[in-house]
């Protein structure tokens, strides 16, 4: 076994025995996410190793202690890449981080999810089990899907040593095309694209730009770009653009972060059906995923911000800055919590992993 | 040697009718007469899902009609502890809906309605008991399909696939069940409503639904699902490539993932198995061909085009002896029919078959193909195979003939190699199939004791009396000495006129 592994395990099974909890960390790039870290700091940056990339297979299996840059970079050189677009909040940011978090960026609604792309994943439990659960094959019902299960868990089950993924070829072209239009209007526009075989990956709009990125086949691309209409933007502009919603660093969340700091307000993570009715909520929105995600900067009180998300079908996050005393995720009904908190009391029997990171009492 | 005596099979069978008019009495307070049965000539119909070789009686089968009566239904068998077994179309090839002899089997059939078509959302809301296909036909009128699509959709329901996380053909494009599931609502072992994920992308908390999906009813019992609905594409057009030699087809499937494309369905069948087909359905296969591709692209007609253009270089640069691209639909579903129906054609060249399910790399394809021809010599019988090789999910059939004891016994060793080499080759014992009772001892194999403790534990989060289908998908250790697998007698299969695999 990795030395770094075995130390992992050694380290968890003394936490057990003196009942010291202990808060997982690598890149620190998502210490703001969540409820607050508790315990002493379980560094996991060590958990390296061997980065298998089979291109035919559009499978990568990845240490946790993996930056994530460097594995993008990777696949790139084979023209392949994460399809889900993970948020690179920093340099720092790992694998097991990401996977983790479960958060995934502008292609979602095309795309998929993380935990869509995640096929299997090594673990050390709370209980300082070393497991593997799922496998490096797309097809694979042999047992509960606990891989999936751990992506977005905030590692309150265990500590992620390794994952594998699969992975995609890069679209052959895209082009980005921008509409003048109001939210209404825009989302209008985006469903009934939605409803026709448009190669349509992403979209955003905020304060008065629809902005969409179409992913697909050189001839797809040509014949809807000239169909869609809109003001072609071009690569050299639309690059940045995309990254910079997909990393958090574009204007609209800069001026989220000077809302955090100045006017105690929060960025919510609104979480909603794709056609649900804009909220009317006061704040500054951004709308991405063809309405499935909208980010709000505002100093609502948590519990208007949730009942508006809860009332349309849908959830909200308090993403980052805020008072997060009300909880950072929405409340679960009964049962569900009931699961959750006997999921956690069998990973994890004396609670010593990413305690409350979840949810308080988790 | 290990026959019960006499005196204890006849306490056994006392006992269990004492129980069946303890759960019938308590049962009949919440359904209507005719939603209860126990006798046995009205019970037969469950003592099987598609995979016969097993069969057990239920203690009673409750067909309830309301989401309050399987609520009312769950309650009382909670409070008596009573297994419950959960049942859709009984399509299921793993034994997965296998009914408890103390247990309640609790069919879903009535639950058949569309509940809603939201065109905008692109969302179609069913209850379990609708058949796949029927949610396609629903969602037609707008242009829009359900992508997943076992090749038994026309008799399989919705309720089943999210049990099994069905793929189908076209999963390496499309995915599988889970990526197409967005929402189920259903009840807790307990009777409590529950529903895991949401109308939108994802829900607050653990990925509860993922661990729902595919969990063979083990977890939760669902009464209506959400699914996601895509536009149909423009066209779509297959091409049928030949090659002289195995290791060159297994070649070619690498090579066109390497090339950045993604078939809509990627099929392999090998020799024999082109042989068995082509004289049942007469599609006009190469029969000179060591082994044949299908290759299907599907999208806007100009994109079709293009694909159809770069994965034909791609066949003939791996050594493609012929090469043919579908001009029309008619003759994309002749190039298919004789995929769709390996099934069939095999029960014509055999008495007997096993059907194995695992999945490989795909670097592995033609490394298995050739292995498998080596365990032919070794058991000395034989084996033809179709792959969804675009996945690397096998499915060789091992031909043997049942009424020789001997060659059933070569056939469990042949099909015992063939998964420990899936799982020595990095690949897993089930792709498509599930686990249910059949493949109990593979999963030895694949997961530590530890890992099995471990999901003993979730499946104990959501069903803490361990009622909803006990004895399936974690196997006991006892059940770590042998290795299951499926064995279908000719004309012992469910519903023979199905496509498979």
């Amino acid at each position: 076994m990795n030395p770094a592994v075995e130390a992992l395990v050694e380290r968890i099974r003394e936490a057990n025995a003196t009942r010291r909890a202990l808060s997982i960390r690598a890149g620190g790039t998502k210490d703001f996410y969540g409820e607050a870290p508790v315990g002493d700091l379980l560094d996991v940056s060590n958990l390296l190793g061997v980065t298998e990339h089979e291109p035919t297979e559009l499978v990568v299996t990845a240490p946790a202690g993996q930056r994530l840059v460097d594995l993008e970079s990777q696949l790139g050189e084979h023209g392949q890449c994460l399809a889900f677009e993970p948020p690179r909040f920093g340099a720092a940011s790992t694998v097991g981080g990401m996977v983790a978090a479960g958060l995934a960026g502008p292609s979602r609604a095309a795309a998929g999810s993380l935990r869509d792309a995640v096929l299997g994943v090594t673990m050390v439990s709370g209980r300082g089990e070393v497991m593997r659960f799922g496998g490096r094959v797309i097809k694979n019902v042999a047992g509960y899907d606990v891989s999936r299960l751990i992506a977005g868990s905030l590692g309150i089950l265990g500590v992620i040593v390794e994952v594998s993924l699969k992975v995609l070829p890069r679209a052959d072209a895209e082009s980005t095309l921008r509409f003048d239009l109001k939210p209404q209007a825009a989302l209008e526009l985006l469903h009934g694209w939605g409803r026709r075989p448009l190669p349509l990956d992403a979209s955003a709009w905020w304060n008065g730009n629809l902005i969409v990125r179409l992913r697909g086949s050189a001839a797809a691309i040509a014949a809807a770009t000239r169909e869609l209409g809109g003001e072609a933007i071009a690569s050299a502009a639309a690059a940045p653009f995309w990254g910079g919603l997909r990393d958090h660093t574009d204007p609209f969340f800069a001026a989220a972060e000077e809302a955090i700091e100045h006017q105690d307000a929060a960025l919510w993570r609104l979480s909603l059906p794709q056609t649900a009715p804009l909220l009317g909520l006061a704040g500054d929105e951004l709308i991405e995923w063809h309405g499935a995600q909208r980010w709000l900067a505002t100093a609502l009180p948590p519990a208007q911000v949730r009942a508006a998300a809860a009332a349309v079908g849908g959830h909200a996050t308090i993403f980052r800055g805020g008072d997060k005393s009300a909880g950072v995720f929405a409340p679960l009904s009964p049962p569900l919590r009931a699961i959750h908190e006997r999921l956690k009391r069998s990973f994890d029997p004396n609670g010593i992993i990413n305690r409350g990171r979840l949810y308080p009492g988790l | 040697m290990n026959a019960p005596l006499p005196e204890a099979t006849a306490r056994a069978a006392i006992e269990r009718g004492r129980r069946q008019a303890e759960v019938v009495a308590a049962l009949s307070a919440a359904l209507p007469a005719h939603a209860l049965l126990w006798q046995r000539e009205d019970t037969v119909p469950y003592e099987c899902d598609g995979l016969t070789a097993y069969r057990e009686q239920p203690l009673v089968v409750a067909l309830p009609e309301s989401e309050a009566q399987i609520a009312a239904v769950l309650y009382i068998c909670h409070g008596l502890e009573v297994p419950v077994v959960a049942r859709g179309a009984g399509t299921g090839l793993s034994g997965g809906a296998l009914p408890n002899p103390f247990g309640v089997t609790l069919s879903l059939a009535k639950f058949n309605r569309i509940v809603a078509i939201d065109p905008l959302a692109r969302t179609a809301t069913v209850q379990c008991g609708v058949r796949n296909l029927a949610i396609s036909e629903a969602a037609a009128p707008h242009g829009l399909f359900y992508a997943p699509d076992p090749s038994s959709q026309i008799a399989c329901t919705i309720g089943g696939n999210v049990a099994e996380n069905s793929g189908g053909v076209h999963c390496l494009k499309y995915g599988l069940t889970l990526h197409n599931v967005l929402k189920v609502r259903g009840f807790t072992a307990a009777g409590e409503k529950v529903e895991f994920g949401s109308d939108a992308l994802d829900a607050p908390g653990l990925d509860l639904l993922a661990a729902v999906v595919g969990s063979e009813g083990m977890l939760a019992v669902i009464f209506e699902v959400t699914v996601k609905l895509l536009p149909r594409a423009e066209t779509a057009r297959c091409i049928m490539a030949s090659f002289d030699d195995v290791r060159r087809a297994g070649d070619a499937v690498a090579a066109i993932i390497a090339a950045g494309l993604i078939p809509a369905g990627l099929e392999m069948m090998d020799k024999p198995m082109t042989a068995a087909v082509e004289s049942f359905v007469h599609a006009g296969y190469d029969l000179d061909a060591a082994a044949i591709l299908l290759c299907e692209s599907d999208g806007s007609a100009a994109s079709v085009e293009h694909e159809v253009g770069r994965m034909s270089e791609v066949l003939r640069a791996c050594g493609a002896t012929r090469i043919e691209a579908s001009v029309d639909e008619a003759q994309r579903l002749r190039f298919w029919s004789g995929r769709k129906n390996a099934f069939p054609a095999s029960g014509r060249i055999s008495p007997d078959y096993m059907c194995m399910d695992s999945t490989i790399p795909r670097r592995c394809l033609a490394d298995m193909l050739i292995a498998i021809a080596a365990m032919e010599t070794k058991h000395n019988l034989r084996c033809v195979n179709v792959f969804h090789a675009g996945d690397g999910n096998l499915h060789p059939l091992i031909l043997f003939d049942a009424n020789d004891r001997h060659q059933l016994e070569r056939a469990e060793a042949f099909g015992a190699e063939i998964l420990e080499l899936s799982v020595a080759m990095g690949g897993t014992v089930t792709g498509e199939h599930g686990v249910g009772v059949e493949k109990l001892a593979s999963m030895c194999v694949q997961f530590s004791a530890a890992e099995r403790e471990q999901m003993t534990g979730v499946k104990a989060a959501f069903d803490p009396s361990g009622l909803l289908n006990p004895g399936k998908v974690i196997p006991s250790l006892v059940r770590c000495a042998e290795y299951g697998r499926m064995h279908v007698k000719r004309g012992m299969l469910a519903f023979p006129e199905l496509p498979r695999f």
